[in-house]
Parts: C-alpha cells; sequence; structure tokens
C-alpha cells in the first residue's frame, strides 16, 4: 500500500494542477484573444448599457412585441441565473393546464387568428431560456403585432424573412428566429 | 422522422466512422507508448514520474492495479468533497456560493469521480468557480481517464499470454490524460468558445431588459425557508423587475471535457440546453460526435492491441446498429407529438417541443438523447422527463443495456467485451464445446468475474427502486403524477448505477435520502465493474493462448455480431420488462387510448 500512496497523491496533485487550473487558464487566455465576445457571453449593448445576450432570450408578454417561448424558469420567466425546464410529462395535467393558458393568451391578443397553434410558442424550452422561435412561430404572430404597431403586414413578413436564420452550414439544426433582435429592430422600425 | 433527420443521422455515422481508425490508433500507439506524441512529451512525462516516485517499467499484477485505481478515485472524492464544503473561504467565487450541504457534496463527489455526473444541485446556484475547475472539470479527465485505462489493462488481458502483469496504472493514467483527453479538449473548448460557450471568470453580469418581467416572487420566512400557507402552497408576492442576471463562468473549458469524456455533469442546470452551454446546431453536432469519439476509437484500439483488427470492427458493428435502431425511435416517437396538447388547438405537426430548443428542434434533440444515454454521458439538450413516454422509453432503455453500446470511454468497451465473452460461453453452451474468445478459454473464473460485472448494475437498479417507491422519502421526490413518476424514480437509478447521470429531472434529488441512495448505486455501479473487470484482466493474461482449431467460433464475423446484439438485448430484456411495463409502457397507453 505504501509504495502506491506516494504515487498516487503527487500524481493526483499534478495532474490536478494540469487539468484543473493550467487548461483552464489556457483556455481562458486564448478565447480571450480569439473571441473575447463570444467568451464574454455574447452581449447586446445599446447607447452604451448592456440590454441582453444575443444568445439569451428575454420575457415578452406586450402585444407590441413578438413573443418567444414560455420559460419554466422560477421564480420570474427567463431568469438567467437559474435555468430550467419544466420537467412535466405529457400527461402531467399542471401541463395540459399551462399550454391552455397560453393557447388563450394568444387568441385573447389576436381574436381572429384561426391559424393553427404552432407547438414551440406554447411549450416551455429546455432550458427556460431560448433565445429562438421557429419561423411559422414568428409568422403566425404577425397580424397582431402589425395591428398593434399600426405596420403594414408586408414589412412585418420582410423583417422576419431578414432575421430568419437556415440551417447552419444548411444542413444542421432548424431554421429559427431570434426573438430579442428581431425586436430590437421592430423598435428600431419608423 | 423527416429527410432532415435520415440525412442527420447519416452524416453523424460516416463522420463518426471515419474518425475510428486514425484516432484509434493514436489511442493504441500512445498506451503503448510509441509515436509522436510520447516521443514529444517524453521529457515532461518522465519528470512528473520523478516527482511522484513512478518507475514506468514496473508493471502491475491485476491485484494491485485495482488498489492503485481505487486510492486515486477514492482522493478525488476527497479532493471535490473539500471544494465544496469549504468553497466560501476559497478564492474564485464571485457570487459567494456558500459552502454545499454534506449530503449533496458527497452525492456530487462520488457522482463526478465515477463518471457519472449525476446532479442533484444546480450549478449556477451553487457551484463557485474554484469548485467547478479545480474539483469538477479535473474529475471530468481522472473519471474518463480511469475508464479508459481499465480498458487498456482488458485488452492487454487478452493480448498477453503466460503473464503476470496488465500494464503500471501511473503510466496509464498519466498518458491518457496528456496525450489524449488533453490535447483534444484544449482544440475542442476553443472551437465551443468560437461558436459562443462563455469563457470568463467574470462575476454574473446584470442587463437592463427591454420588458418589465411581472412575476409571483416567493415569501421567505427569518431562516430563509420558503413560506407555505395551510394548504402547503407556497406564499408569493407580486413583483416586477427589468434585470436580468446572467450567470457567468470558465465554461468552455468544462464543457469540452464534459463531452470527450462521455462525463456530462453540465456547468449550469439545464446542461447542453443552455444557449451558453450549447450555443449553435453545429456547436450540438460536435457535441454529439464527441461524445462517441472515444468509445468508438477504443473498439480500433482494441482490435489493434489483440492484432487482429476485424475484432474491433465486429464489436464496433453491433454496437453501431443498436444505435441506429434507439436513435430512429427516439426522433419517430417525439415527431408524434402530444395529442394532449393537439386537443387544444396546437398544431401537432411540430411535434413534442416541451422541453425542447427551438434550435435543435425533434431531430437534434432525439438523436442527443439516444447518443447521452446509450454512451454513458448523460448530458442532455432536452429535458427527457418531458419525453412522450415511448420517447422517453429510449433513453430510458439505452441506459438499461448496461452502457455498451459504444457507453462510457472504456467503460463502454470492456462492458461490451464482457458480453462479448458471454455470447460466446452461450455459443459454447449450445454446441457443446469449451467457449473461447480471442484465443483465451473461457473457464469458471472467467465466468464468475463477467457474472457479477453484468448482474451487480441490474441488482443495484431493481433494489434502489423498490427501496425508493417503498419509503415516503423516496416518494415524497416525484414531481409528475402516475406512472410517470415511478419512471423518474427508476431513471433516477438506472442512470446511476450505470453511471450515466442524465435524468427525469421533475424527481427531487437533492435530499439526504436520494443523495445517500444514488450515491452507493454510482460508486458500486462503477467500481463493482472494475474490480470484476481487472480480475477478468489478471485472469485472462496469465493464460496460455490456444491455437484457432476448426472449432473454434471466429468471432469476427455477422454470426457473431448477431449472437452479442443477441446476448445484450436479452440480459437487458430479461431484467427490465417487468419495470418498463409498468412506467413508460402504461403511460403510452393511457395517453394514447383515453382519446
Amino acid at each position: 500500500m505504501n509504495n502506491l500512496l506516494r504515487p498516487a497523491i503527487s500524481l493526483f496533485v499534478l495532474l490536478s494542477v494540469m487539468t484543473g487550473i493550467v487548461y483552464p487558464l489556457v483556455v481562458t487566455g486564448i478565447a480571450q484573444v480569439t473571441f473575447p465576445e463570444q467568451a464574454g457571453g455574447s452581449l447586446i449593448v445599446k447607447d452604451g448599457k448592456p440590454i441582453g445576450s444575443a444568445l439569451i432570450g428575454q420575457s415578452f408578454t406586450d402585444p407590441k412585441y413578438f413573443w418567444g417561448r414560455p420559460s419554466a424558469t422560477s421564480p420570474q420567466s427567463y431568469n438567467a441565473a437559474a435555468s430550467s425546464g419544466s420537467n412535466q410529462g405529457p400527461l402531467n395535467p399542471a401541463l395540459t393546464d399551462a399550454v391552455k393558458g397560453r393557447v388563450d393568451a394568444l387568441k385573447a391578443a389576436d381574436p381572429t387568428n384561426n391559424n393553427p397553434i404552432p407547438a414551440d410558442l406554447v411549450t416551455a424550452s429546455a432550458s427556460g431560456l431560448d433565445p429562438h422561435i421557429s419561423p411559422v412561430a414568428a409568422a403566425y404572430q404577425i397580424a397582431r403585432v402589425a395591428k398593434t404597431r399600426g405596420l403594414p403586414l408586408e414589412r412585418l413578413t420582410a423583417l422576419i424573412a431578414q432575421h430568419t436564420q437556415g440551417r447552419q452550414w444548411g444542413v444542421f439544426g432548424e431554421p429559427r428566429v431570434n426573438v430579442l433582435k428581431l425586436n430590437l429592430a421592430l423598435d428600431s422600425m419608423r | 422522422m423527416n429527410n432532415h433527420a435520415w440525412l442527420m443521422l447519416g452524416l453523424y455515422l460516416t463522420i463518426l466512422l471515419l474518425t475510428v481508425k486514425p484516432l484509434g490508433s493514436y489511442i493504441a500507439d500512445v498506451m503503448e507508448g510509441r509515436g509522436f506524441a510520447p516521443r514529444l512529451g517524453g521529457g515532461f512525462e518522465a519528470l512528473l514520474y520523478r516527482l511522484c516516485g513512478i518507475r514506468k517499467d514496473e508493471e502491475m499484477g491485476w491485484l494491485k492495479y485495482v488498489f492503485a485505481i481505487l486510492i486515486f478515485n477514492v482522493l478525488g472524492v476527497l479532493a471535490v468533497y473539500a471544494l465544496q464544503r469549504l468553497q466560501v473561504w476559497l478564492p474564485l467565487n464571485p457570487q459567494s456560493m456558500a459552502n454545499v450541504s454534506a449530503d449533496s457534496s458527497f452525492n456530487t463527489a462520488i457522482s463526478f469521480a465515477t463518471n457519472t455526473n449525476w446532479q442533484g444541485y444546480a450549478g449556477e446556484s451553487s457551484m463557485s468557480y474554484l469548485t467547478q475547475m479545480l474539483g469538477l472539470t479535473v474529475q471530468n479527465f481522472f473519471s474518463a481517464a480511469t475508464g479508459i485505462v481499465v480498458v487498456i489493462a482488458l485488452i492487454r488481458g487478452f493480448a498477453r499470454h503466460t503473464a503476470k502483469t496488465i500494464g503500471n496504472a501511473w503510466v496509464d493514467l498519466t498518458r491518457i490524460t496528456l496525450y489524449v483527453l488533453l490535447p483534444m479538449s484544449l482544440v475542442f473548448a476553443i472551437f465551443l468558445v468560437g461558436q459562443g460557450v462563455i469563457q470568463n471568470f467574470d462575476g454574473y453580469k446584470d442587463v437592463t431588459t427591454i420588458e418589465v418581467t411581472k412575476y409571483d416572487n416567493p415569501k421567505v420566512d427569518a431562516a430563509g425557508q420558503p413560506l407555505k400557507d395551510e394548504k402547503g402552497n407556497a406564499v408569493t408576492a407580486p413583483a416586477t423587475t427589468q434585470t436580468q442576471t446572467l450567470a457567468m463562468g470558465p465554461v468552455a473549458s468544462q464543457e469540452a471535457i464534459k463531452m470527450l469524456g462521455t462525463n456530462g455533469g453540465g456547468f449550469f442546470n439545464a446542461n447542453s440546453a443552455h444557449p451558453y452551454e450549447n450555443p449553435t446546431p453545429l456547436a450540438n453536432f460536435l457535441q454529439m460526435l464527441a461524445i462517441f469519439l472515444i468509445p468508438a476509437a477504443l473498439c480500433f484500439t482494441f482490435g489493434r492491441m489483440v492484432g487482429d483488427t476485424r475484432q474491433g470492427w465486429a464489436v464496433l458493428a453491433a454496437m453501431t446498429l443498436m444505435f441506429v435502431v434507439m436513435a430512429v425511435a427516439a426522433m419517430y416517437f417525439e415527431q408524434q407529438g402530444n395529442p394532449q396538447l393537439g386537443k387544444l388547438g396546437v398544431d401537432m405537426a411540430g411535434g413534442n417541443m416541451e422541453g425542447k430548443e427551438a434550435r435543435f428542434g425533434i431531430t437534434d434533440s432525439g438523436l442527443f438523447a439516444t447518443i447521452t444515454t446509450l454512451a454513458s454521458c448523460g448530458a442532455v439538450n432536452a429535458m427527457h422527463d418531458s419525453f412522450m413516454p415511448l420517447g422517453g422509453l429510449v433513453p430510458l432503455t439505452s441506459m438499461m443495456l448496461g452502457e455498451v453500446v459504444f457507453g462510457g470511454v472504456g467503460s463502454g468497451l470492456y462492458g461490451m467485451l464482457v458480453f462479448a465473452i458471454m455470447a460466446v460461453f452461450i455459443a459454447g453452451l449450445m454446441i457443446g464445446r469449451t467457449p473461447e474468445y480471442l484465443g483465451k478459454k473461457i473457464e469458471a473464473y472467467e465466468m464468475k468475474m463477467v457474472s457479477i460485472a453484468i448482474l451487480v448494475t441490474p441488482l443495484l437498479v431493481l433494489l434502489g427502486t423498490a427501496v425508493a417507491v417503498m419509503v415516503a422519502d423516496g416518494i415524497a421526490g416525484i414531481a409528475n403524477p402516475g406512472a410517470h413518476g415511478f419512471s423518474e424514480i427508476l431513471y433516477a437509478f438506472t442512470s446511476a448505477a450505470n453511471n450515466n447521470g442524465s435524468a427525469f429531472a421533475g424527481l427531487s434529488a437533492n435530499t439526504p435520502f436520494y443523495n445517500i441512495m444514488t450515491a452507493i448505486a454510482m460508486w458500486f455501479g462503477r467500481f463493482g465493474v472494475i474490480v470484476a473487470v481487472l480480475a477478468l484482466a489478471g485472469g485472462l493474461a496469465a493464460k496460455k493462448r490456444i491455437a484457432v482449431s476448426a472449432g473454434t467460433m471466429p468471432t469476427h464475423g455477422a454470426l457473431f455480431v448477431t449472437l452479442l446484439i443477441g446476448t445484450v438485448l436479452l440480459v437487458g430484456a430479461l431484467n427490465y420488462v417487468p419495470a418498463l411495463a409498468l412506467g413508460p409502457v402504461i403511460e403510452h397507453l393511457v395517453l394514447f387510448t383515453t382519446h
């Protein structure tokens, strides 16, 4: 045993220093030089003030904005210091209730809209911080936003097209719209 | 399954299989001290050995190898426990995270040392940066290294004959860490930062949001405990905020080894669903690739080291076939969507999006879930608890197969080789011949070790689940009503004993009961198997090699691949079908017959 303890402890300490201190510091150093903005959280700055991150969604409930994915973080939605999904199973009555509430809210804000409701618009995201919705979910909301803001439908359709990211490299992931960026563009429209 | 899903699966397999040979032969070279990397790092390696008093040419018998591995891992448990219990007084804690409770620290220490990375805690609200990097990141490396060196020792058992030793544990651990895990992680981490994964030591950043968020703030009493009314509901007060606090930290460096080492413990609570851990579909694709990279390559390493690469390809073929079936099932069932929500007017074409991210959608979530649970990774990019009943059955059964289909780094292959011995044993019984594998006669001692290695995890899973559903502390953790609640508990013990680490995360597992029960399952599920495998390695190494004869069953053809798959499925099915019938199967029937 004794001839195992010394190598065990010293190797443990030395390799810990390499993998637990040197390695993260080297990654940080290279990251700060090569990708400083990404390493710092891809912040969006407006008038010198950070107003969000391009990667982290925000809560939107005003009819004049496009709404994002429902968020199950607590205590408030889109709490970026406590990511979480709802973890509700498919048969859980709480899930059905929550989705019904969201469907009702969408209908109340735009009673004449009879399109099928996009699934991602009424189901909570995995992280509770999902910055994106599907292009269909954005299109579903055009009539409401246009009416509230008094803007023509075509301008909003064009704005969404402009903010739709296709599959990455044409193959990876799903087409999507960044809700925060879309709403910022909306606010700067005249 | 749409065309895009088939395309993703095909692309994934093509790229994965292209990496097998180069990476596999590189690992074989490194573990034998050959090739450019050991030459390049030889001086540094020698310095390490001198500082540690290691004689690199002094080989170990299997028992000494076991003790070396155990001591090294117990040190890991102690270090991670201590860091969590002392973090408030240690540096790199900008959010002033309090010390973690004793039972949670114990659970996390066992969890990360066993390559499980089950997480009862939420990273961004409980761990300091120092604990994350010096405790958890380090164990991400060490537990991965442990798995790989154990399978290398087992391979040496096959490759050698009439030998007393199976290698030097210190040298093996050092080489795999220095020449394989560290360089690969470094490159992958930088790539991830480029995609948007954060890497900094800043405090959490406050931003001013566009809208004011209204919410119900839970009230707490003087002791900081949440107040409850007489019905047990939380007492809340309406509140508003226009501040969003963005959690920060050295994420990318941990994320890289989390995937490459099939660890799976997220820096944040939402794991690889969190946009700061897995920001883009490309990052997601490479994370999925990183999970299977080393487990697949080790099959080639195995073939090279036993002197017949066809043996490695056969094992890889069995793994690949099972993976494809599982992946197709997961993507198919998730695409179906929830009929409960369809009745509310929700478009079913979108699939089951509860607990999924828009950038990944159904395809990338279903594929990720299959990969992360077949490999004992356990990272998640979607919440498995919210999967459809049969969609959730896929990750559950993937773990129940014993984490041998690719499996954890090293642990997957040693588990699969144990099943291979079982397969030739069954074949031998059928035709009445002494079974042999790779020129080694399989006798009573080998079969005892194989039986222990195969039976220890189902025993832990089923006993653990049985105890938890019988006691109040166990039932108290359930989040979802009905059969799904049982599935949550079954999933927890399956995940812990098989060292996966993913969860039906609704289960409130950060309680003394679950922290201690799952820690027991994780520890014995890991080292119960490792001790048996190393004992097997020692026994095999000591044997003479017998020549191939007309009675030898070839173990590189389609017949053997079929037999191997059959053995894995048979053992898995016999152990778990009754438990599965009580959980996901009932839930599926209820969901689709009452409507």
